[in-house]
């Protein structure tokens, strides 16, 4: 598909590379994304990207649409840097009931075990397509399609902090206790953010994640000592 | 030693606010910053400061301060009754548009915001508070800013990097900032293409009310409902301080300062930069409509609105004595001998 503009006011427009949640057009926003931050064009303030588009925001008083726009057309154009490769991270899941309201439910409506829909859940790498939501929250994809299905009808009013959850073809772990519409799984004890690291979010756009069944001990092991400061989230990035 | 102004009252919903905190919208961080932008900079042009730095935004019913300080300057810019109490004598009133030297025990009480959502208060030097992720803006909802990044609380103590008010005199707008009227400018798009003609018809000359679900995140305006060609759902993509954007129902909701920072619903036009303060004020109740500009009127607007806000500023002028003579006519007048320099302090003037 050709790439296309569309405005967002006088501070900002999307560029498009398409209308799906794919990666191949993911690539093209995250390319887009690196070589503007590797080489912004005076005036740039930042780059959003989301599944399909980039959103590229600008100061209208030192630049103006003209320009900026053609900057991110000679991006486009060039060859520049590319991406970084992502990080690969292990998160840990305990799969529990008392800690997975909807697994049961959720089962049942795909005619599978809650074992099996978690033993499927982690079978597959997932890619963080972007974040948004609220700080630090990853929509990651793609969950295996024996796992599709809509979000809820009633979304909660509140979803505890470390959820991990399922909605279509996408997976996730609230940073936040917040209402949600997603069909919570599991839970992770690591924060996916936190004020008192050097770099609050855990992850970024273009991570890769894998997450790892573990029992409830292990779980409260890793939750008291993340919540004491005694927990390194490196000691989950994959060798 | 250091300077503080402590809370003694909390108020309703008082912050601390910058410009906002870019640069991390890849996170899912949300921008924030101060709702009226225009009332920040002039706040902080009254009292010296450059324009961006972190001040309080007060909305609702403003806190009362005390000065544990030698002395501090303040400005209020917005529609905010302030009194001051000294040495135990009863309230006095003070005028926003302008600075104030208050002096070590002084209480400045900031009253109700009426006439608008918010108003600013700036201090001299600002805050020496720590920035996160680059900015003292604060994001409520997840707690993310200086004080944890909560309203004011009682017993707060807000350190100020001056540890003694300014020299030289007070100093005044001339007048309140005009912010301009008629009808909130926008740009379609991005997905105006999702909208039925009619939608976009209704959308640009029908008003709407701001509804009483209105917060620094967003405001849901209510009128007549705006018909999407085929689904309200998009791929989540970016938004910006100004984005309206539909979901199913219809309704719009304007999204301020504190939105995600992206969201599946299609957006049906960005309100321009230059009328983002003006949204920023809304309140519960007011009515708005719509016009649509292209994106190089809205540039042109914005560019005039930057010349009005500089001559605003260039316009600061030293207070008036209540009763007394006019410095400024006099200064004006050049009846002054040059070497008496009234603006830096000096004491001795002629008359």
């Amino acid at each position: 598909m050709e790439v296309r503009f569309t405005s967002a006011g006088d501070t900002a427009f999307n560029v498009e590379f398409g209308e799906t949640i794919d990666r191949a057009t993911n690539a093209r926003v995250m390319a887009l994304h690196a070589r503007l931050k590797a080489a912004p064009p005076p005036g740039l303030v930042e780059t959003v990207p989301t599944f399909r588009s980039l959103l590229v925001v600008y100061d209208p008083v030192s630049t103006g649409r003209r320009e900026m726009r053609a900057a991110v057309e000679a991006a486009l154009a060039g060859s520049g840097t590319a991406p970084a490769e992502g990080r690969l991270w292990r998160l840990p899941v305990c799969y529990a009931p008392d800690l997975s309201p909807d697994l049961a439910e959720l089962a049942g409506s795909l005619g599978l075990t809650a074992e099996r829909v978690a033993a499927l859940h982690g079978s597959v790498e997932y890619f963080v397509y972007m974040l948004g939501f609220m700080p630090g929250f990853g929509y990651m994809g793609d969950l295996p399609a024996e796992l599709d299905r809509p979000r809820r009808t009633e979304p909660r009013v509140r979803v505890p902090a470390g959820s991990v959850a399922v909605a279509g073809r996408l997976t996730t772990v609230y940073p936040w206790e917040s209402p949600g519409g997603w069909h919570l799984i599991g839970r992770c004890p690591v924060p996916l953010y936190d004020g008192n690291r050097p770099a609050p979010v855990l992850l970024a756009a273009g991570d890769r994640v894998r997450f790892e069944a573990v029992d409830r001990a292990a779980f409260e092991g890793i939750a008291e000592a993340a919540s004491a400061g005694r927990f390194d989230p490196a000691s989950l990035r994959a060798a | 030693m250091t300077g503080f102004l402590t809370v003694v009252r909390p108020g309703l919903f008082a912050t601390i606010q910058d410009l906002g905190r870019f640069g991390f919208q890849e996170l899912g961080m949300p921008v924030a910053g101060a709702l009226d932008p225009v009332a920040l900079r002039l706040a902080n042009a009254l009292v010296g400061n450059p324009q961006g730095t972190a001040g309080l935004e007060i909305a609702l019913l403003g806190p009362a301060l005390r000065v544990d300080a030698p002395g501090v300057r303040i400005a209020a810019v917005g529609p905010l009754a302030l009194t001051l109490e000294r040495d135990g004598a009863g309230a006095q009133p003070l005028e926003p548009y302008r600075s104030h030297t208050l002096l070590a025990g002084d209480v400045l009480r900031l009253g109700a915001v009426d006439g608008a959502s918010v108003a600013c208060l700036a201090v001299a030097g600002g805050f020496a508070l720590a920035p996160v992720m680059g900015s003292l803006s604060s994001y409520v909802r997840a707690g993310i800013g200086p004080l944890g990044g909560r309203s004011l609380a009682e017993g707060d103590r807000l350190p100020l990097v001056l540890d003694a008010a300014p020299d030289g005199p007070d100093v005044e707008l001339p007048q309140p900032p005009d912010y301009g009227a008629g009808p909130l400018r926008v740009v379609p798009g991005p997905q105006e293409d999702r909208f039925t003609e009619e939608a976009l018809e209704t959308f640009l000359s029908v008003p709407y009310r701001v509804g009483k679900q209105a917060d620094r995140m967003g405001l849901r305006l209510e009128g007549p409902a705006l018909e999407h060609r085929g689904s309200a759902d998009i791929p989540s993509d970016g938004l910006v301080t100004g984005s309206i954007q539909v979901p199913g129902n219809g309704q719009p909701i304007l999204l301020l300062n504190d939105h995600q920072t992206a969201g599946g619903y299609a957006k049906i036009a960005t309100v321009i930069s230059a009328d983002l303060a003006r949204a920023g004020r809304l309140r519960p109740g007011d009515s708005l409509s719509f016009q649509a500009v292209t994106v190089e009127d809205a540039e042109a607007i914005r560019r005039r609105q930057e010349q009005a806000i500089a001559g605003w500023i260039r316009a600061i002028r030293p207070v008036r004595p209540a009763g007394g003579i006019d410095l400024d006519a006099l200064y004006g007048e050049n009846l002054i001998s040059g070497t008496v320099d009234i603006v830096n302090g000096g004491s001795d003037l002629p008359l």
